[in-house]
């Protein structure tokens, strides 16, 4: 192949994802003065809007609540779907079948039609305006998903390892927790962050179930200052947009080579 | 269905460990997922199929009436959902097709040995990790007429001619980097050897990607473009901040529709009714796609 033509290509690819980006750091770090001219590289670059993105008490609320929700999310999933996933994976059953295809089922049915029943089903428990509530959504919505990562790499697991156990006389919980979850580590590891971060990024069910402005997660504040973008804000929406995005940024560093891998085990092998 | 999904859905063959104890032990580990998942998501989802029957509305503690097929034929005759409806194939197709071919090109030139693909390969992960109200945000930002980075003034999402295009190529840039990566972790599961063979017995690179790389990525093209398909069928998030459905209905996705009935509106009943229209779509869907594709696998 023509070795111009490949970098030529590859240029076009960085621009077209990194130029928004860029944008969007360079007007975080732009003073009041030169927010409405359109340059891209800040004159005098600040750090300005960051401590008032920072310091706005609304955010700071806000992402305290996405954080508490984050963590009751990714907790409950990962207690839920281990042992799940290893059933899953190591078991066949009709329970198999009809387990994996809610999984795609709930890939595939739109949001909405579940959203109302729900509103409704949580009002009875009080759970409307509580993050208690959307951690439960969060997690219920996130599980599907979780179990096909996990069952993915469980299923990469030798069972010879897991026989030496049973062997011993160990019970099949037993073998779980001490054999199966500390070889599948890693992979418990890219589950959790992938949760985490659907749950911090997570913005319908936020939407339809939270009212109460001490509850509103952090999506819904940053979508609440659009529209106000003219104005003064302007700079620290955007230092705000960065900010809550620097937590998923530096997971999926970290786990992109384990996350693909499961999400493809997953996808190719069921 | 079921049996096309059960192709689909079963693993490769493994024994129980116990064969006499497989089935009975599995229940207890799967009962704790179990009972949520049945609770707020099964559960939902069939009341959501039934709401679509009746007159149920917000207020008055959601009284609600069976009223047949009456939200369906009132869908019929509704203009807006018509629109949202052409809309949302518009966007749903156009966004799958282009981030796929994007997503292809892309993945194939990372697989090369080029200099700075790691610089590709790490901005290919950041629209993946942000949020789609941040993507928005960004955008909206970025395409200001007045202080955008794009010059000429043009309010590229408020325009009646511009709004859907511009939508399109930031759902593009938002879904691009997540089929890039899955199609990249396909490629690199593909033998080289194979390829090596044929450039050896004189084949060019066309045909080496045509008959060789492209039936091995097969499995990852059909998962990734199906999911592809039905997320941005279902999509809201990313649209609704960036236009919420306007201007003058021109970006009013079927999502935001139906959002706009239940939750401004306050009628339940009819959104529901168009949420059962959504899942019907997707089903038959892909039910006729993906027969196609197992009949044609070997």
């Amino acid at each position: 192949m023509k070795r111009p033509l490949q970098y030529l290509a590859l240029a076009c690819y960085v621009a077209f994802l990194g130029f928004p980006l860029l944008w969007l750091l360079g007007t975080a770090m732009k003073g009041p003065d030169e927010l409405t001219t359109g340059g891209v590289v800040p004159l005098s670059p600040t750090f300005e809007n960051f401590g008032d993105a920072v310091g706005r008490a609304d955010l700071i609320t806000a992402a305290t609540n996405s954080l508490v929700v984050a963590l009751g999310t990714t907790a409950l999933v990962l207690v839920l779907a281990l042992p799940s996933a290893y059933a899953l994976a190591r078991y066949r059953t009709r329970l198999k079948i009809a387990a994996n295809a809610w999984v795609l089922v709930s890939q595939v049915f739109p949001v909405i039609l579940v959203a109302l029943p729900l509103f409704l089903i949580l009002r009875q428990f009080r759970l409307v305006d509580s993050l208690v509530g959307l951690t439960l959504v969060h997690a219920v919505y996130a599980l599907p998903f979780a179990l096909w990562m996990l069952q993915g790499y469980i299923a990469a697991i030798p069972r010879d390892v897991e026989e030496a156990g049973v062997v011993d006389g160990a019970g099949r919980l037993r073998v779980l927790v001490s054999i199966v979850a500390p070889l599948l580590a890693p992979g418990l590891v890219a589950t959790a962050m992938f949760t985490m971060i659907s749950s911090w990024n997570e913005f319908f069910f936020a939407l339809v179930l939270i009212q109460d402005p001490a509850k509103v997660t952090l999506p819904l504040t940053l979508a609440r200052f659009v529209g106000a973008e003219g104005q003064v804000q302007l700079g620290a929406l955007a230092a705000g947009a960065l900010l809550a995005t620097v937590p998923s940024l530096l997971f999926f560093a970290a786990i992109q080579r384990r996350l693909t891998s499961g999400l493809l085990s997953g996808a190719v092998k069921g | 269905m079921t049996r096309a999904v059960e192709r689909v859905v079963e693993a490769p063959p493994g024994r129980p460990l116990r064969p006499r104890r497989g089935r009975a032990d599995a229940w207890p580990l799967v009962l704790p997922a179990l009972l949520p998942v049945a609770l707020f998501s099964v559960y939902p989802l069939a009341q959501g199929l039934y709401l679509g029957f009746t007159d149920a509305r917000a207020g008055r503690g959601v009284v609600t009436r069976f009223t047949g097929f009456d939200n369906f034929a009132r869908l019929l005759s509704d203009e807006l959902f018509w629109s949202s409806f052409r809309i949302g194939i518009v966007w749903a197709f156009s966004v799958t097709v282009l981030q796929f071919v994007a997503g292809l090109g892309l993945a194939l030139l990372l697989d090369q040995d080029l200099r700075l693909r790691w610089l590709a390969r790490t901005l290919a992960l950041v629209p993946w990790a942000m949020p789609p109200v941040i993507i928005a945000i960004m955008w909206r930002l970025l395409l200001n007429p007045n202080h955008g980075a794009l010059p000429g003034g043009v309010n590229w999402l408020g325009e009646f001619s511009t709004a859907l295009p511009a939508v399109i190529v930031i759902g593009v840039w938002a879904g691009m980097p997540q089929t890039t990566i899955t199609l990249l972790a396909g490629l690199q599961t593909i033998d080289g050897s194979l390829r090596e063979a044929a450039a050896v017995d004189g084949a060019g690179a066309w045909r080496r990607f045509w008959h060789i790389t492209l039936p091995g990525l097969r499995p990852v093209i059909v998962a990734i473009t199906t999911l592809d398909l039905i997320w941005n069928l279902n999509s809201f998030a990313l649209v609704y901040v960036l236009t919420a459905g306007g201007p003058g209905g021109q970006t009013m996705l079927p999502m935001l529709f139906a959002y706009n009935a239940a939750f401004r509106y306050g009628e339940f009943g009819y959104a529901s009714a168009m949420g059962g229209v959504l899942v019907v779509l997707v089903v038959g869907f892909l039910l006729v796609y993906l027969r196609g594709q197992l009949r044609r696998a070997p």
